[in-house]
C-alpha cells in the first residue's frame, strides 16, 4: 500500500508542475505591467525610469525560467500575490471563502450519495413499475436541466411563494437546502439511473441465485449481496462528480449569493483582479487532483480484486 | 424518445433559419409603456423590463445559441481531431507529449479553466466561445486518439500501407471515414453541454452581454425581477432546457441507431 501511494504521488509531480506552469503563464499573459500597478499603488508617478527601476527590483527583466522558479518558490510558501482590489494576500481571501464552498459541495455530495442510493434501490425493486418509468423520464430531464434555471425556480417556489427557505446568503441549515439541492439535482438523478442499471446487472448473477436458493430474504439479498457489488463501478465516477460540483458551485454560488470561492472568481473576473483568478485556478486544480487521488486509493482499498501496484 | 430529439432539433433549426420572418416584434424594440406584461395576445410570452417582446427575443436567441454552440464545437473539433489524429498516427514521443497536454487540460474542471481563460481575455460571447473551445478540444483529442489506435491494428490499414498509401491519403481516406460516426454521436451528445455552458457563462455575465438576445443573458436579466415577473425567468430557462434535451435525445437515438445498423461500419473494411 505504501509503495503504491508513493508511486501515485510520484506520478502526480509532473501534473503539479504542469498545473503550476499554466498558473505562471496565466499571470504572465494577464494585461497590465505589475511594476506600473505597484508604483501607482504606492503613489509614485510611473515615469519610464521609475518603471524600469521597479522592474529590475521585482526581477521582471530576468529570463522567464528564473522568474518561474522564483514564482514557484513563493507558491510553495503559499505566497500567490496580493489582490489588486483589496490589497489583501490572495491566499487569505481564498481561504476565507473556501469553507463556504466546501460546505456546499460536501452537502451536495451527501445528497447525491444518499438520494441516488434510495432512488436507485426503489426503482430496481419495482422494475418496470411506475416509479421506474418516471425514473427514465427524470434521468433525461436531470441530465439536461440547467442548474441556473432550476435554482431560480426553486427560489421562486420555496422562498418567494411558500416562504419555506431563505432566498439567499449563508447561515443556518435552512440556507443550505436550496443551493445544495440545485447543485446536486442533475448528477443525483443520473447516478440513481446508473445504479439501477448496475443493480439489475448484478441481480442476474449466479451468486444471487445461490442466495435465493439458500432462502435469504429478498431485502437482505438486495442490500447485503447486490448493492455492494453494484455500487463499485459507480465509485470511479466520484472524482468526476466532485469536480463537476466544484465547477457547478460557481453558478450556484452566484444565484444564491453564497460567499464561496466560485463567486469570488466571478467577481474577480468582472473586476479584472488577475492574482485572485490565478489563485482560484491553482486552488481548484489542487483540490480536484487531490480528490481524484483519494478516489483512486479508496477504490483500491474497498475492492481488493484490483491490484494495488498497477 | 429518439423521434422527440429529432423533432426538437429540427424545430430549433427551422426557428433559427426562419426566425427573422416569424418573430412578431423586433427583439431589440424597446417599449417603455408596456414593461413587465405577462403573456397576452400581442405578446404571447410577455415583455421584459424594457418592454421588449420575450418571444421574439427567444426565437432570435435560438439562432444565436445554435450558431455559437456549433461554432464552438467546430473549433474544438478541429483542434481535437488534428491533435488526436497526429497523436494516434505518429505515436512515440509526439503522442506522449500531446497526451500529457490533454491530461493537463482535463486536470481542471472544464468550467473553471474556461472561467480563468475568460478572466484573461475578458468577458464577451466571442471570448467565452474561444475559451470554452480551448478547454473542450481535449475530450475530442483523447477520443479520436483512442479510435485511431483501435483502427491502426486492423487489417485494412495494413493492406493500405503495404499498397504504399501515403500518410495524407491514409488519414483522409482510411482513418477519417472510420472515426466519423462515433465522433458524430459524441458531438451530438456534447452539443447540449456546450449550449448549457455558454448560456451558463452568459448567465454569469461573462458571455453574451445585454442587449444581445441570448438565452443565458435573458435569464440573468430576468433574475432581478424574479418575485414580480417570473415569466422572464421561466421562458428563457425552458428554451435552454429543451434545446439541451433535444441534443441529448438525438445523441442517445444515434447510439441506438448505430447498434441497429452496426454492419454499416464494415463498409470500409470490404472496400480495402
Amino acid at each position: 500500500m505504501i509503495s503504491y501511494l508513493s508511486k501515485r504521488f510520484l506520478f502526480l509531480i509532473p501534473l503539479w508542475i504542469g498545473i503550476s506552469i499554466i498558473g505562471f503563464i496565466f499571470i504572465q499573459l494577464s494585461p497590465g505591467d505589475p511594476a506600473e500597478i505597484l508604483l501607482q499603488k504606492e503613489g509614485i508617478e510611473p515615469t519610464p525610469e521609475a518603471i524600469e527601476t521597479m522592474r529590475s527590483k521585482l526581477g521582471l527583466n530576468d529570463p522567464p525560467y528564473i522568474q518561474y522558479i522564483r514564482w514557484l518558490w513563493k507558491l510553495i510558501h503559499m505566497d500567490i500575490g496580493v489582490s489588486y482590489k483589496t490589497g489583501e494576500p490572495v491566499i487569505n481571501e481564498l481561504l476565507n471563502r473556501l469553507p463556504a464552498t466546501l460546505e456546499l459541495t460536501l452537502v451536495s455530495f451527501g445528497f447525491i450519495v444518499i438520494l441516488s442510493l434510495m432512488i436507485g434501490l426503489l426503482s430496481a425493486l419495482n422494475k418496470h413499475g411506475i416509479f421506474d418509468r418516471v425514473g427514465v423520464l427524470m434521468a433525461i430531464m436531470g441530465a439536461s436541466i440547467p442548474s441556473f434555471w432550476l435554482g431560480l425556480i426553486l427560489i421562486y417556489l420555496f422562498s418567494i411563494k411558500l416562504r419555506w427557505f431563505p432566498i439567499m446568503g449563508r447561515g443556518s441549515v435552512y440556507h443550505l437546502v436550496l443551493p445544495a439541492l440545485t447543485l446536486s439535482f442533475g448528477t443525483l438523478i443520473v447516478q440513481a439511473r446508473l445504479l439501477r442499471t448496475s443493480l439489475q446487472e448484478v441481480l442476474r448473477k449466479d451468486f444471487i441465485m445461490t442466495a435465493l436458493a439458500k432462502g435469504v430474504s429478498r431485502k437482505r439479498i438486495l442490500i447485503r449481496h447486490a448493492l455492494p457489488n453494484a455500487v463499485l463501478p459507480l465509485m470511479t465516477n466520484l472524482g468526476l462528480i466532485l469536480g463537476r460540483l466544484l465547477g457547478g458551485a460557481v453558478i450556484v454560488e452566484t444565484i444564491f449569493a453564497w460567499p464561496g470561492i466560485g463567486r469570488l472568481a466571478v467577481e474577480s473576473i468582472l473586476q479584472r483582479d488577475y492574482p485572485v483568478i490565478q489563485g482560484y485556478l491553482l486552488l481548484t486544480a489542487l483540490i480536484f487532483v487531490f480528490i481524484n487521488l483519494c478516489v483512486d486509493v479508496g477504490y483500491r482499498l474497498i475492492d481488493p480484486r484490483i491490484e494495488l501496484d498497477r | 424518445m429518439k423521434i422527440l430529439g429529432l423533432i426538437i432539433i429540427s424545430t430549433l433549426l427551422i426557428l433559427s433559419l426562419c426566425g427573422p420572418y416569424l418573430i412578431p416584434h423586433s427583439p431589440l424594440e424597446i417599449n417603455l409603456n408596456r414593461r413587465f406584461e405577462g403573456p397576452n395576445k400581442i405578446y404571447p410570452f410577455g415583455t421584459d423590463h424594457l418592454g421588449r417582446c420575450v418571444l421574439s427575443r427567444l426565437i432570435e436567441g435560438a439562432r444565436r445559441s445554435l450558431s455559437s454552440a456549433l461554432l464552438t464545437q467546430t473549433i474544438a473539433l478541429f483542434i481535437g481531431i488534428s491533435i488526436g489524429l497526429l497523436s494516434g498516427y505518429r505515436g512515440g514521443g509526439v503522442d506522449f507529449l500531446l497526451m500529457r497536454l490533454v491530461d493537463l487540460t482535463l486536470a481542471f474542471p472544464s468550467l473553471i479553466l474556461s472561467l480563468a481563460l475568460i478572466g484573461l481575455i475578458g468577458p464577451g460571447l466571442q471570448n467565452a466561445m474561444i475559451a470554452f473551445a480551448l478547454v473542450h478540444w481535449a475530450i475530442y483529442a483523447r477520443f479520436v486518439r483512442g479510435l485511431v489506435l483501435e483502427i491502426k491494428g486492423k487489417q485494412f490499414i495494413e493492406a493500405a500501407r503495404s499498397l504504399g498509401v501515403g500518410p495524407f491519403r491514409m488519414i483522409t481516406h482510411h482513418y477519417l471515414p472510420n472515426i466519423f460516426s462515433p465522433l458524430l454521436i459524441l458531438t451530438s451528445l456534447d452539443t447540449g453541454r456546450v449550449i448549457f455552458t455558454l448560456s451558463g457563462l452568459s448567465f454569469l455575465g461573462l458571455g453574451a452581454q445585454p442587449p444581445i438576445p441570448d438565452w443565458g443573458a435573458m435569464l440573468n436579466e430576468g433574475r432581478l425581477y424574479l418575485s414580480t415577473s417570473p415569466h422572464l425567468m421561466l421562458f428563457p430557462g425552458l428554451a435552454i432546457f429543451i434545446a439541451v434535451m433535444g441534443f441529448y435525445l438525438l445523441g442517445e437515438g444515434m447510439v441506438e441507431y448505430k447498434k441497429d445498423f452496426s454492419f454499416l461500419g464494415t463498409r470500409s473494411k470490404n472496400k480495402d
